[in-house]
C-alpha cells in the first residue's frame, strides 16, 4: 500500500534516546487503567464483601437453615433474625448465606465450562484453514439458535433423577445445572475467540514468528493466545453473572435445585405467593442477586476499559 | 499588495489528556494570499493536521481549546458563534482528508453526499443540485458521471474517491481549500494525477490552497511558500525555493538532507548513505558511496525462477471459482550476496506477495526459489525450518511487527531459542550485542514495544532478523511507514550492516527516490510480472518500458527548480490483477538493452494511450 | 443481494433440521414416560398400557420415531396432547398470539427507549446524562426479570392496586373497555420485559454510535458545514443501526426465555407457560412442538435481521 499512515506521535529520530525509567509492562498498565474506573473498583469491594459473607458468614452466624419454628412465622427483620423469617419460621439470613454459596459456585463453575469449551472451539476454528472453520461455525450458529431457557428446563427436568442417583442429591443437580448452563453459553465465547484468532493470525508479529521457524503450536500459545485473551476475560466475567441469573431463574420456576436447598432463586419461588404479607422474604434474596450481578457486570466493564482502552476523544 | 485570504497569528491549540492540558501547536503564524499554495510540512507529531482542524474549528469541543487569531478575509473565526462557523465550513473554506477509503459515508450515494453541501449552502433544489453535481464530477474527470451519481462509495477506487472528495469540497466554490495529506494514501501515479488535478482546479477556480504533507517532494512540486513545523512549533517559513536552496534552521537542514532527490545519484555507481545532520548545530557530514559489498564471484545467494502465486476468488451460492488473482506470474531473477535488489511497483503489482512467496509464508503455485542452492519450495516442514535461518524478513508496520506482550529482549532472542542456536544465558548476551549493533542500548531489552517510537521498533525488528545470522533479508516496505528523518537513519543502518555482514537485501518498495539511493539493481513489477530489470543507473537513466517511464515521471522531485516543467501524467486507473477463471497468461519475451538490463517486450496496449511515451 | 438472501435461507433449513434432531434426541434419551401416571392407577392393567404405548409408537427405535415425527410435522399433523386432550397445533395456535403480542410490544418499547437514549448519550460522552444513562442501563440488566416482575406486582398491584396481576385472555367487555382492560393487564409484563431489554440495547446502541462517531466520514460531514443534528441523524444513525440490528436478532433466544418467566409470574396464557405445564405433565408432543416453535421463531428473526442488514448496508445489497 502506498505510503500509508506514519509512525507514532512520539517520533524520536535519535535512536538511543532515553526511554522511561520504569518499565511499564502491559499487565501493570492494565491494572492502572482498571483502578481509574471508580464503579468497577467499588464493585470489586462489594463483590468481595458478598463472597466473604457467604463463605465466612455461616461460622459467624451459626443458625441452622432448616430449623422450623412456627412461632416465628413470617416475621420482619429483628435482632434474632436480621433478615426476617419465612413461612416455616426458618431464618432467612442463614438460608441466604447457604444458598449464596451454591449460587456463586454454580456461576463460577458454569463460567469455567463455557470458557473452556468456547476457547477450544474458537481456537480450532480460528486456526483452521480448510474445513474445520465452516463446520464449527455452523455448529455454533445451530447452538445459538436453540432456545436456551426452554431447553434448560427440559434437560434438567428430564435428567434430574438419573444424576441424583450417580452423584447424590445436591451433587447431581449441581453437576447437571453447571453442565447445561455452561453447555449452552459457550457460543459467544467461541465466536469471540475465533474473531480474535482470525485477526491476530495475519498480524506481522505472528508472520515473523513463522518466518523464524515457529511451529503452529508455538505461534498459537506464545503469540496469538496471550493477545486474544483480553476480550475473553471480559466475556467470562460477564458469563458468571449470566450463569447466576440462569440458575436463579431455574430455581424460581421450580425446576432448579431440590426444594430444601435454599438458593436465592428458590427463596423467591417460595416467597412469591406471600408478597403482600411478607415482602421482606422476596426482597432480600432478590436484592442479593441484583447486587451480585450488578457488581460483576461493573467489574466486567472496568476490565473491558482496562484491557482495550478506547476512550473517546 | 493584495491582502491575504487567511491570516493565522499565534495559533495555540491544546488538548486535554488525562486531566492535563497539553499544547500541540504553539504560537503558529502564517498567512495565505489569494491564489497561493502554502504547504505546511512536518513529521508526525509536528501538529500540522491539528493546525488544519483548528482553522476549521473541527477539534473536539469538550477537550480542546484554540487560542490566538485566525482571520478569513479580515473576519475573525475563533470568536464566531457556531451557526456562523457552520456557514463558513464547506462554503468559504473546504477540506479534504487523507484516507479516501474511509472519508466517504458508505451508506449514502456519492451524488447525495456532494449535493448535500450545495443544498445546504446554496439553497438549490434537488434537481438543480443533481445537475450541478454531475457537472462537478465531470470537472474532476470521473468518467460516465451521470450514471455514477447514484453509486455508493465502495464501487470507487481510492483515487476516484479522492476525486469525489475534491468535487465535494469544490461544490460551493470556496476561497480556501485545506488539503490534509490528500495523496499520502495513494499510489505514486494516482498521486501525480491528483496533484495535477488540484493544480488545474486551483487555476480554474482561483482559490488558495493550504496543503499539509510530510513529503518534501510534493512540497517542491506544488507549493509557492512553505511552513516547516516540528513538535508543534514553527521552525521556518519562506518561499519554497529559498527553503530548499538555503535552509536556515538546523532542523530544516536535517529534514531536507534526509529527503532523497530523484536523479541525485547520477554518476554514482554504488548506493550512498544519507547525510547525517546534527539537529542542534546543523552541520552535516559528507556521505560517500558505500564500499563494494557485492560478491560477484560467488554463486548468487537467491535464485528465483518461474515463481507463480495465484489466489482464487470464490463467490456465488456454491462458492465456485469465479476468478483468480494472478499476484505473481513467472517471476525470475537472482541476487548476489552483499547486493541489494529492489522490487518496485504500485498496489497490486505483487511485490509483497513475491516477498512472502520467497519466504514461503505463502505457498506459491509453481517455480523454484534457490537459497544458496537449496530449493526452499520443495523442502518438507522440518528441513524448511532449518533453511529459514538463512533468510529473514522485516515488515512494513513497526507497530504490528512486535508482540505487544513480549518484552524486547524476549522478542529478539526468540529466533535463537526456536532454532536452538543458544541457551537462555547465551541468548541474553547475544541480544545485548544485537541491540548495540542496531544502535540501541542493551538495557532496553526489558522494555515493552509500546514504549518505543516507530524508528526504534524497526531497529528492534532488524535486530531480531539478524539474530540467526541470515544471508538474505527481505525488507517489505520496511521504511515506508517511518518519518523522513527516521527513514534516512534506518536506511543508513541497513547499508552499514550490509557492509559489515555481507547481507543481501531484497528491498521491496514503492518509493522510487529511496530505491535510487539504496539499491544496486532494480526490478520493476507490474501486474505480477517483472517488466524491466537492470542495474540502478540503467533503469533510472535509461528506462525502456512505458510503465517504468510512467512510474518515474510520476515521482515528485524534491527540487523546486524543476517544478514548472509540466510532466505528462496519464489518467489511467491502476489495473487489477484479477482475471477470469479460464485465463491463460501470455508467454513473455525479454530483450537485453545492455549487459544486465533486460526489458519485457510490450504489446500495443502500451503504445496508444501513454503520453509519457509519446512525449519521450 | 439475491444470492446473499438465498444463501441465508439455505443455511436456515439445515439449522432447523439440526435443532429438531437435537431436541428429539434429548427427549428420547430421557427416562420419563408419559404413561407413568397410569402405572399407579389400578384401573389400568399393564397390558392396556403396553398397547397404548405401542399405538403411540413409543416402542419403536429413535430414528423411526424421529422420521415419523418429521413427516408428520411437515404435513401439518403436530400430534395430540396427552394432558389437554386436543390437537397440539390447535393448542399452540390458541396461545401463540398472546406470547407474540407481549414479546413484540416489549421489543418495540425497548427500542423506543434505547435508540434515543443511546444515541443522545453517545453524542455527549461522559456527560452527566451519559453517566446516569449508563448506570441505569447497568442496573436495568442486572435486575433479573423475575425480581422486577415481583417488585412491580408488589408496588402496582398490591400497594397501589392500579393493575391486575393475573392476565386473562377472555375479558368480558367490548370496544374501548376491552382495550383499556387489555392495556391494564398487559402493561406490567410488557414493561418488565421491555425495560430489561431496553437496558442492554441502550448500551449496544451507545457503543455502536461511539464506534461510528470516531470515523473519518463523520468529520467530513462536519467539514461540509452540516449541523450536529443533521450529522447525527443522516450520517451516524444509519451506520450505527447496522450492528445493532444483528445484536437485537442475537438476543431473540434470551427474549423468549424472559417471556417464559414473565408468563409464569403474571400467569399470561402464552406458549411459555404452556411449555412449563407440559414439562411438568410429561406431555411429550407438546414439549417437542413448543420447543420447536421457539426455535423456528429464533431462526425466523435471525433471517429478518439478515434481510435488514443486507438492506441497510449498500455494500451487501449492491455488490
Amino acid at each position: 500500500m502506498a505510503g500509508s499512515t506514519l509512525a507514532s506521535p512520539s517520533a524520536d529520530p535519535a535512536a538511543g534516546a532515553a526511554v522511561s525509567q520504569v518499565s511499564v509492562s502491559p499487565g501493570r498498565e492494565t491494572w492502572r487503567r482498571f483502578r481509574r474506573h471508580r464503579l468497577a473498583m467499588a464493585s470489586t469491594v462489594v463483590l468481595g464483601l458478598l463472597v466473604l459473607g457467604v463463605i465466612v458468614g455461616p461460622w459467624l452466624w451459626p443458625v441452622a437453615i432448616n430449623e422450623i419454628d412456627f412461632s416465628a412465622q413470617l416475621q420482619g427483620p429483628s435482632w434474632s433474625h436480621p433478615l426476617g423469617t419465612d413461612d416455616l419460621g426458618q431464618d432467612i439470613l442463614a438460608r441466604m448465606m447457604y444458598g449464596g454459596r451454591i449460587s456463586l459456585a454454580v456461576g463460577l463453575a458454569a463460567m469455567v465450562v463455557a470458557t473452556i469449551v468456547g476457547v477450544l472451539i474458537g481456537a480450532l476454528a480460528g486456526m483452521s484453514r480448510k474445513y474445520a472453520d465452516p463446520i464449527l461455525m455452523w455448529v455454533t450458529d445451530l447452538f445459538l439458535s436453540l432456545p436456551q431457557l426452554p431447553l434448560l428446563l427440559l434437560i434438567i427436568y428430564l435428567f434430574r433423577e438419573q444424576l441424583k442417583a450417580i452423584f447424590g442429591v445436591e451433587g447431581g443437580v449441581f453437576v447437571l445445572i453447571v453442565i447445561v448452563i455452561g453447555g449452552l453459553r459457550w457460543m459467544p465465547v467461541a465466536r469471540l475467540v475465533r474473531a480474535q484468532f482470525l485477526s491476530l493470525r495475519e498480524k506481522e508479529f505472528v508472520e515473523a514468528a513463522r518466518a523464524q521457524g515457529a511451529t503452529k503450536m508455538r505461534q498459537m500459545f506464545r503469540h496469538i493466545l496471550p493477545n486474544a485473551l483480553g476480550p475473553v476475560i471480559v466475556a467470562s466475567t460477564i458469563e458468571v453473572s449470566s450463569a447466576i441469573i440462569a440458575e436463579s431463574t431455574l430455581s424460581f420456576l421450580g425446576l432448579g435445585f431440590p426444594p430444601d436447598i435454599p438458593t436465592w432463586g428458590r427463596l423467591l419461588f417460595d416467597a412469591k405467593d406471600q408478597l403482600d404479607t411478607a415482602p421482606h422474604w422476596a426482597l432480600f434474596p432478590g436484592a442479593a442477586i441484583f447486587l451480585t450481578v450488578l457488581s460483576i457486570n461493573f467489574i466486567g466493564d472496568g476490565l473491558r476499559d482496562a484491557l482495550d482502552p478506547r476512550r473517546v476523544i | 499588495m493584495t491582502s491575504p485570504i487567511l491570516t493565522v497569528s499565534n495559533l495555540t491549540t491544546s488538548f486535554r489528556v488525562e486531566g492535563q492540558w497539553k499544547s500541540v501547536v504553539r504560537n503558529l503564524s502564517f498567512d495565505i494570499k489569494p491564489k497561493e499554495t502554502l504547504a505546511v510540512v512536518g513529521e508526525s507529531g509536528s501538529g500540522k493536521s491539528v493546525t488544519a482542524l483548528s482553522i476549521m474549528r473541527l477539534t473536539p469541543p469538550q477537550s480542546s481549546k484554540i487560542e490566538g487569531s485566525i482571520k478569513l478575509n479580515g473576519k475573525e473565526l475563533l470568536t464566531l458563534p457556531d451557526a456562523d462557523m457552520r456557514h463558513i465550513r464547506g462554503n468559504e473554506i473546504a477540506m479534504i482528508f487523507q484516507e479516501p477509503m474511509t472519508s466517504l459515508n458508505p451508506v449514502l450515494t456519492i451524488g447525495f453526499q456532494i449535493a448535500e453541501a450545495l443544498i445546504l449552502h446554496r439553497g438549490l433544489s434537488r434537481s438543480e443540485a443533481e445537475a450541478e453535481t454531475i457537472r462537478l464530477l465531470e470537472k474532476v474527470r470521473i468518467p460516465a458521471a451521470k450514471s455514477r451519481f447514484h453509486e455508493y462509495p465502495h464501487r470507487f477506487s481510492g483515487g476516484m474517491r479522492q476525486r469525489v472528495m475534491i468535487a465535494m469540497a469544490l461544490a460551493c466554490k470556496p476561497k480556501l481549500l485545506i488539503a490534509d495529506e490528500p495523496t499520502t494514501a495513494l499510489d505514486v501515479t494516482i498521486q501525480a494525477q491528483t496533484l495535477e488535478l488540484i493544480k488545474t482546479l486551483q487555476d480554474e477556480e482561483g482559490m488558495s490552497v493550504l496543503f499539509i504533507t510530510h513529503d518534501m517532494g510534493v512540497v517542491a512540486e506544488i507549493a509557492d511558500r512553505t511552513v516547516v513545523m516540528y513538535n508543534g512549533d514553527e521552525v521556518e517559513t519562506g518561499a519554497t525555493e529559498d527553503i530548499f536552496a538555503s535552509p536556515k534552521k538546523p532542523y530544516t537542514k536535517a529534514l531536507i538532507s534526509a529527503v532523497p532527490k530523484l536523479g541525485s545519484m547520477i554518476g554514482k555507481e554504488r548506493p550512498m548513505r544519507f547525510p547525517v545532520v546534527d539537529r542542534d548545530t546543523g552541520e552535516s557530514d559528507v556521505p560517500v558511496e558505500v564500499p563494494d559489498t557485492v560478491k560477484a564471484a560467488e554463486r548468487p545467494v537467491l535464485e528465483v525462477a518461474g515463481l507463480t502465486t495465484r489466489f482464487e476468488i470464490r463467490s456465488g451460492l456454491l462458492s465456485s471459482v469465479k476468478g483468480r488473482v494472478h499476484a505473481v506470474e513467472n517471476l525470475s531473477f537472482s541476487l548476489m550476496a552483499g547486493e541489494t535488489l529492489a522490487l518496485v511497483g504500485e498496489s497490486g503489482c505483487g511485490k509483497s506477495t513475491a516477498g512472502r512467496s520467497i519466504m514461503r509464508l505463502l505457498e506459491p503455485l509453481a517455480g523454484s526459489v534457490l537459497l544458496d542452492g537449496v530449493d526452499v519450495l520443495k523442502l518438507n516442514q522440518h528441513d524448511l525450518r532449518e533453511q529459514r535461518k538463512r533468510m529473514q524478513m522485516i515488515f512494513q508496520d513497526p507497530f504490528a511487527s512486535l508482540n505487544p506482550r513480549m518484552n524486547v529482549g524476549t522478542a529478539v532472542a526468540e529466533p535463537l531459542l526456536i532454532n536452538n542456536l543458544a541457551t537462555r544465558s547465551e541468548a541474553r548476551d547475544k541480544v545485548a550485542d544485537l541491540l548495540e549493533r542496531v544502535g540501541l542500548q542493551p538495557e532496553m531489552a526489558n522494555r515493552f514495544p509500546h514504549e518505543f517510537s516507530g524508528g526504534q521498533r524497526q531497529r528492534i525488528c532488524i535486530a531480531r532478523a539478524l539474530a540467526v545470522e541470515p544471508r538474505l533479508i527481505v525488507a517489505d516496505e520496511a521504511v515506508s511507514a517511518l518519518d523522513v528523518s527516521v527513514k534516512a537513519q534506518v536506511v543508513n543502518l541497513m547499508l552499514d550492516l550490509q557492509a559489515r555482514m555481507g547481507l543481501g537485501y531484497l528491498f521491496i518498495s514503492h518509493d522510487m527516490a529511496v530505491v535510487e539511493r539504496v539499491s544496486h539493481r532494480v526490478a520493476v513489477m507490474y501486474l505480477g510480472e517483472i517488466v524491466e530489470i537492470g542495474p540502478r543507473e540503467a533503469i533510472f537513466q535509461n528506462p525502456q518500458h512505458p510503465y517504468t517511464k510512467r512510474l518515474l515521471a510520476a515521482v515528485p522531485i524534491a527540487d523546486p527548480a524543476r517544478r514548472l516543467q509540466k510532466r505528462p501524467v496519464s489518467n489511467d486507473e491502476i489495473k487489477s490483477p484479477v482475471r477470469p477463471a479460464d485465463y491463460v497468461p501470455p508467454v513473455r519475451q525479454y530483450r537485453e538493452v545492455s549487459p544486465g538490463h533486460a526489458v519485457m517486450i510490450w504489446g500495443e496496449e502500451w503504445e496508444k494511450k501513454d503520453p509519457a511515451a509519446i512525449a519521450a | 443481494m439475491a444470492t446473499y438472501l438465498i444463501r441465508r435461507l439455505l443455511i436456515a433449513i439445515p439449522s432447523l433440521l439440526g435443532i429438531s434432531v437435537i431436541l428429539f434426541t434429548i427427549l428420547a434419551l430421557a427416562p420419563g414416560d408419559p404413561f407413568s401416571e397410569m402405572a399407579t392407577n389400578p384401573n389400568v392393567p399393564p397390558e392396556v398400557r403396553e398397547a397404548l404405548r405401542a399405538s403411540f409408537g413409543l416402542n419403536d427405535p429413535v430414528m423411526v420415531r424421529y422420521l415419523r415425527w418429521l413427516s408428520n410435522m411437515v404435513q401439518g399433523d403436530w400430534g395430540f396432547s396427552f394432558a389437554s386432550r386436543i390437537n397440539v397445533d390447535d393448542l399452540i395456535l390458541q396461545r401463540l398470539p398472546t406470547t407474540l403480542f407481549v414479546v413484540g410490544s416489549s421489543q418495540i418499547l425497548a427500542l423506543c427507549v434505547a435508540l434515543p437514549v443511546g444515541i443522545y448519550a453517545a453524542t455527549r460522552p461522559y456527560s452527566v446524562f451519559d453517566q446516569i444513562a449508563n448506570t441505569l442501563a447497568f442496573v436495568g440488566f442486572s435486575l433479573p426479570t423475575f425480581f422486577t416482575g415481583l417488585l412491580f406486582i408488589l408496588v402496582f398491584s398490591v400497594t397501589l392496586d392500579w393493575f391486575p396481576f393475573v392476565y386473562r385472555s377472555d375479558i368480558a367487555a367490548t370496544g374501548w373497555r376491552w382495550y383499556w382492560e387489555m392495556f391494564r393487564q398487559a402493561i406490567m409484563p410488557i414493561t418488565v420485559l421491555g425495560l430489561f431489554q431496553a437496558a442492554s440495547y441502550t448500551r449496544y446502541v451507545r457503543s455502536a454510535v461511539l464506534d461510528v462517531i470516531r470515523l473519518d466520514y463523520v468529520t467530513t460531514a462536519r467539514a461540509k458545514g452540516l449541523s450536529e443534528g443533521r450529522v447525527t441523524l443522516r450520517h451516524i444513525t444509519r451506520n450505527a443501526l447496522i450492528p445493532v440490528v444483528t445484536l437485537v436478532a442475537l438476543q431473540m433466544p434470551a427474549v423468549f426465555g424472559g417471556a417464559l418467566v414473565t408468563e409464569q409470574i403474571f400467569r399470561v396464557p402464552g406458549i411459555g407457560s404452556l411449555l412449563i405445564d407440559a414439562i411438568l405433565a410429561n406431555d411429550t408432543p407438546v414439549i417437542m412442538s413448543v420447543t420447536f416453535v421457539f426455535s423456528c421463531l429464533v431462526v425466523f428473526f435471525n433471517l429478518i435481521a439478515d434481510i435488514l442488514y443486507g438492506w441497510l448496508d449498500p455494500r451487501i445489497s449492491f455488490s
